[in-house]
Parts: structure tokens; sequence; C-alpha cells
């Protein structure tokens, strides 16, 4: 078995307020193999993004990485130093972020932003650059790219602009894209397009890539594996079959039976009960408990990953899941 | 663009207009210039006969239509006092003035941007507070007393520094400048940095919450995860956009800078435009009057214009075409 791209081992990143430390991310761990799509789910401040920009090395004061290791082809980056963590970024690992209104620079042109990427890394000259730059927008579907790269971004659309951060984040062909709900923004057919653009690309020049989002449908027709996160930590993991069919954590479920579906029309949408608790000063214990049917008093002790005996790549963090555990070999 | 132009030239007759009316009514009623001209000893025919000449006896109308008559051939009167034409007058200060205003303007700049930029990159540390702290002095202190203390400091106790006047002045095509030799820059030394002290302290809070602003930007996040260096994010990315309202404000502040640069003239005794003014309404001058605020205005308008078409140059939204304006 080839070693595996991507390591998160026991990554903590916490912010220090005023108010208290927020445990943003607090021991989440995943394996990404080359050109894996993973995807990365829960709702809004469950660390998800916090969990992308601690891999890019993008986390702002005053939230830091206090614990654990990202290691990117067998290399440590928690303690890569910044000139070195610069010359990854945008290089072997690329980010795309949620809206694309707010990502190009509306001052800049298109053909300066995209060849300042391919400059920072690459000591060629500018017509070479601009010659990349063309073919990467040529590559995600934009039309007339040589008059394209000369507009402005607010000359674009929606959908448009954020081909044009797919292309930018595609420019130096990165082993890893972290793709921080690209399509969330977008209306549903140019969401449509972009995955399909984006899982396409991917499985062409082998990028793996992480998809951050909040949608579960998405993820059924883009991910090979899913990873399931709640007040900072990973609850559930599996292959997507695995996880969205057999659901093993109660918190897995309720975001499965709060998306509408045609077969149970007319019926009322179930939702979780209860909100997503505050990170400042978190109990210990399960985050979930609060708003868990299955609930009890085994709960109040923080529940381990259980890696399923079988399966390496399953794993769930509850005391009581669903479905029934194979027990790992002791 | 060259609509845009026409148009707004066509505006600014109108502005010119009005501004000269309001100058006239309001002037006439300050009081009659013949009272302090005049020699009180002179008698009533040497009195009527000076009114005469200035034009006086005429209804207010009248004098008005006359102004604007030479007004339209670029003659706007002649000096009560001085019996020359107010435009010379005012022409011949101007060199002065604006040599203030740049030199201080330029030092608002120099120092305000960065320091601005360095105190929005660093809000909590020592230095970024320090610089907060300096900012609210420059806002504060009157430039009257400023300068005063300037000149107690750097003039009386020191001896460093020449405390009134231009010093040696350079012919550059024909315009006096001080700026070009070192006695001129000795003279400038003071009063420059006194005139400059609020802009400074203008830019630095503008650069710095544009800045602070602009990091929170997801266009900031979007190019450090490009590897971008960090100069090029700050240099390219961050400061471009601070730039668009740091150019409006500069260019307005340019225009009130020589309009206002009257309190620092004075207390160095700087020969310029100001001064003038401030002379022609203690004599009820009022072609000088009259004269001076329509060159401001004009200057005014030449600055705005100048800084929109600067700003569509630094913000591409923003094009000045037949509709947008």
């Amino acid at each position: 078995m080839t070693p595996p791209l991507l390591t998160v081992e026991g990554l903590r990143t916490h912010f220090f307020t005023r108010a208290g430390v927020v445990k943003a991310v607090d021991d989440v761990s995943f394996t990404l193999a080359r050109g894996e799509v993973m995807g990365l789910v829960g709702e809004s401040g469950s660390g998800k993004s916090i969990t992308g920009y601690s891999i890019m090395g993008l986390v702002d004061p005053p939230g830091r990485v206090v614990a654990g290791s990202i290691r990117l082809d067998g290399r440590e980056l928690t303690t890569l130093d910044p000139e070195s963590m610069r010359k990854l970024r945008g290089n072997r690992v690329a980010m795309i972020f949620q809206d694309p209104m707010m990502t190009l620079n509306p001052v800049l042109r298109i053909d300066r932003q995209m060849t300042e990427a391919i400059l920072a890394h690459d000591d060629v000259g500018e017509r070479v650059a601009l010659g990349r730059a063309r073919d990467a927008l040529e590559r995600v579907g934009i039309p007339s790219p040589d008059e394209r790269l000369k507009a402005w971004p607010h000359q674009f659309s929606g959908g448009m602009r954020q081909r044009v951060a797919i292309a930018i984040a595609l420019l130096n062909e990165p082993d890893l894209i972290i793709a921080d709900e690209p399509t969330t923004a977008l209306d549903v057919t140019i969401q449509g397009q972009i995955l399909h653009e984006v899982q396409k690309l991917a499985r062409e020049t082998g990028t793996a890539l992480v998809w951050i989002t909040h949608d579960l449908s998405v993820v059924a027709g883009l991910a090979d594996r899913v990873c399931v996160m709640y007040a900072g930590r990973i609850v559930e993991q599996g292959t997507t079959a695995q996880v969205l069919d057999t659901p093993a954590h109660p918190y897995t479920q309720g975001l499965l039976d709060s998306v509408p579906s045609r077969n149970a029309r007319g019926a009322r949408l179930k939702q979780i009960p209860g909100m997503t608790p505050s990170l400042i000063g978190l109990a210990p214990g399960c985050a979930f408990r609060e708003r868990c049917a299955r609930a009890d008093a085994d709960c109040a002790e923080t529940p381990a990953m259980s890696v399923d005996g079988n399966d390496p790549g399953r794993g769930v963090r509850c005391h009581h899941p669903i479905v029934p555990w194979t027990q790992p070999p002791r | 663009m060259l609509v845009f132009v026409i148009r707004r030239s066509l505006q600014s007759v109108v502005v010119l207009v009005a501004m000269s009316v309001i100058v006239f009514v309001g002037v006439y009623a300050i009081g009659n210039p013949i009272d302090i001209l005049i020699n009180p000893q002179a008698d009533q025919i040497d009195r009527e006969r000076a009114i005469a000449a200035l034009g006086l006896d005429r209804p207010l109308w009248e004098q008005y239509l006359t102004f604007l008559r030479g007004a339209v051939t670029g003659d706007l009167g002649r000096s009560f006092v001085h019996s020359t034409s107010a435009l010379g007058l005012i022409v011949e200060k101007m060199p002065a003035t604006l040599e203030l205003a740049f030199s201080a303007m330029l030092i608002a700049i120099v120092l305000g941007i960065p320091l601005g930029l360095w105190a929005g990159l660093k809000p909590d540390a020592l230095s970024g507070r320090t610089i907060m702290a300096g900012s609210i002095l420059g806002f504060s202190l009157p430039t009257f007393w400023v300068g005063l203390m300037l000149i107690m400091v750097f003039s009386v106790m020191l001896g460093w520094l020449p405390s009134n006047g231009r010093g040696t002045t350079v012919d550059l095509f024909g315009v006096p400048l001080s700026l070009l030799t070192v006695d001129g820059l000795a003279h400038l030394a003071l009063p420059a940095p006194n005139l400059a002290l609020f802009n400074v302290a203008l830019l630095i809070r503008l650069t710095r919450s544009g800045a602070r602003e602009a990091l929170l930007q997801d266009y900031v996040k979007f190019a450090r995860a490009k590897g971008l260096s960090n100069r090029r994010v700050i240099g390219v990315h961050v400061l471009r956009n601070i730039l668009i309202p740091v150019v409006t404000v500069i260019g307005l502040q340019f225009g009130a800078l020589i309009a206002f640069a009257i309190v620092t003239e004075s207390v160095f005794a700087w020969p310029g435009m100001g001064k003038l003014l401030i002379d022609s309404i203690n004599l009820l001058d009022r072609p000088v009057i009259v004269a001076y605020l329509l060159v401001i205005v004009t200057l005014f308008i030449a600055i705005n214009l100048a800084v929109d078409i600067l700003y569509s140059a630094l913000d591409p939204r923003v094009r000045l075409s037949e509709g947008g304006g």
C-alpha cells in the first residue's frame, strides 16, 4: 500500500479570545490518499473550515495550531518555517473559498491575479505564465480565455468567478486542493456544473480533494470518503456509502433525517433538537449528548474514535453507535 | 471620458457664477470700503470722486454686471487698495502658497500612509498603539499653537531654523521657488510640517482603518493561499484597495490645505495667498476677495476632476461614462 498523501493526527487548533479558549478543532485525525476525494461535513462552527486553514497554515491570530501533526507526503507542516510553508501554499496545496464574489481582488485584473500565483513559485517569464493562465482558464470551461484574461473580476458572474478561482487553484497542479464550500454561494444549476467540472479535473490531474461542505447531497455525488465533524471533532468517518447508508453516529443520522426527500413528501421534516454548543469552555464528554436521544451517563466521558475491527477506514466517536459495531481487536 | 470632462466643466461654470454672487452680496453687507480707504479728513467732494472712481456709486446689480463683463475676458477687477489687477496680486502670491501646501501634502503622504499601514498591521503592538496615540495629538492640537511652539523651540530657544518669510528663492520658468535653495528649505522646515500635522494624523487613521478592513477580506486570504509573499499581499492586494479612499481624501485635503493655509501663513509670516486674503478682508478690498475665492473654487474643481480621473484608474468598477458621471 502506498503511503497516504496527507496524514492529520490529533490536530488541535484553538483560538485564544478574551472570552476564553475556543477549541475550534479538537483532536482531528484523518488520512487522504493520492487522488482521493474526501468530504468534510458539518454545520457552521463545527471546525471544518479551520481544519482546512490549519492544513494551509492560514490560521489567523488569535488562533493557533496547539497540538497534533499534519504531514503532506511525509513532510511535517506544523513545524515548517513560514517561507517553506509559503512555497508549499498554492503550489502543492491549493485552496478554493466559499464566496467567489469576495475571493478575487476587485482592483486587480484577472491576468495579474493568475500570473502572480505562478510567478510566486516558478521562475518563468511573464509570457510563459500568461500562457499557463490562459490554458487554465480554458480547462475550467471559460469561453474566449484570451479576452477574459484582460477582464476585471466585476465583469464575471458568480459561477464564472468560481471557475477562475478553481483555475487559479489548478495553476501549479497541486497534489491537494482544499475546497471550502465552493458551491454554497452559487445557484443550483451552476453548482452542478462546478461539481462536475472539479470532479473531472481532479480525476484528470490526480489531485486529491478535501471538500468542505454542510450539504450531504453534494458529498453523495462527489466524495469517496466522508468525515462528519461536530463541535471541533470528527464524530464519524467511512466511505460515502457507509456513512450515508448506515450512519453509526446519532448526529449523522440526524443530519440525514433533516434532508428533505421525495419519499416523505408532505411529512414533517425531522430536525435535531437544540443548538450547536458554544465552543468556549465546552465541558468534557460527548459534545452532542445534550441533543441526543441515546445519551446516558456514559456520555459524560469523551468517547474515543473507535475504529471498526474489520475496516480501518471506518470509525465512530460514540458510546452508543446506532449500527452494531465490531470492536477492534485488543 | 471627454463628455465627462466637458459636462463637469459646464457644472463648474455654474458653481463659479453662484459663488461670485454670494461673495459680492456678502462683502457688500459687511461694510463700506470707502470708510476704510479714504482719509477721514477728506471732504465730501473728494469722497464722491473716490466712490465714483471705484464704481461704488452704481447699484449692486450693476456693479456685479460690470464685474461679470470683465470676468468673461479674464479681468477680475482692480484692487481698491493697490490699484493693480486683483488676479495679478493673487497669481503673484500663489507660488508661495502652492509650494507650502505641496510640501505639507508630501510630508503627510510620506509619513501618514506607511505609519497608518504599520498601525493597521500591528493594531495590538506597542508601536501600533503609539502611532495611534500620536495621531490623536495631531488631530486635536490647534495648528496656530503648534506653530508658535515650533517657533519657540526651534527658532527662539535652539536658534536652528528661521521663523518667518520664504528665504532665498530661485526662479523656475519665471516662478519663484524656495524648495530649490538650502535657505528656502530651511524656511520651509517649520511651516510645512506645521501645516502637514493634521493631514498626517488624518492619513494615518484612514490608512489604518482601510488596512484593518482589507486584511479581513477573503481576497487577502486567497492571495495568501496562492503562496504570495507577505510583501506582495500587503503591497499590492491590500494597498491597492486602501488607496481608493486615500486618494480621494488627499485630493480634497490638498484643496483645503491651499485654502486654509491662512493660519500657518499668518504664524510664520509666509507671504502667500492666505495672508493676502486676510489683509484684503481687513480693508474690504472686494475685488481681491472675490478673485481669491474664485481662484480657490477653480482649484478645488480642478483637483476634484483630477481625483475622479485618478479614481477610475484605481478602481476598475468606476468608469467615467456618460451615464454614470
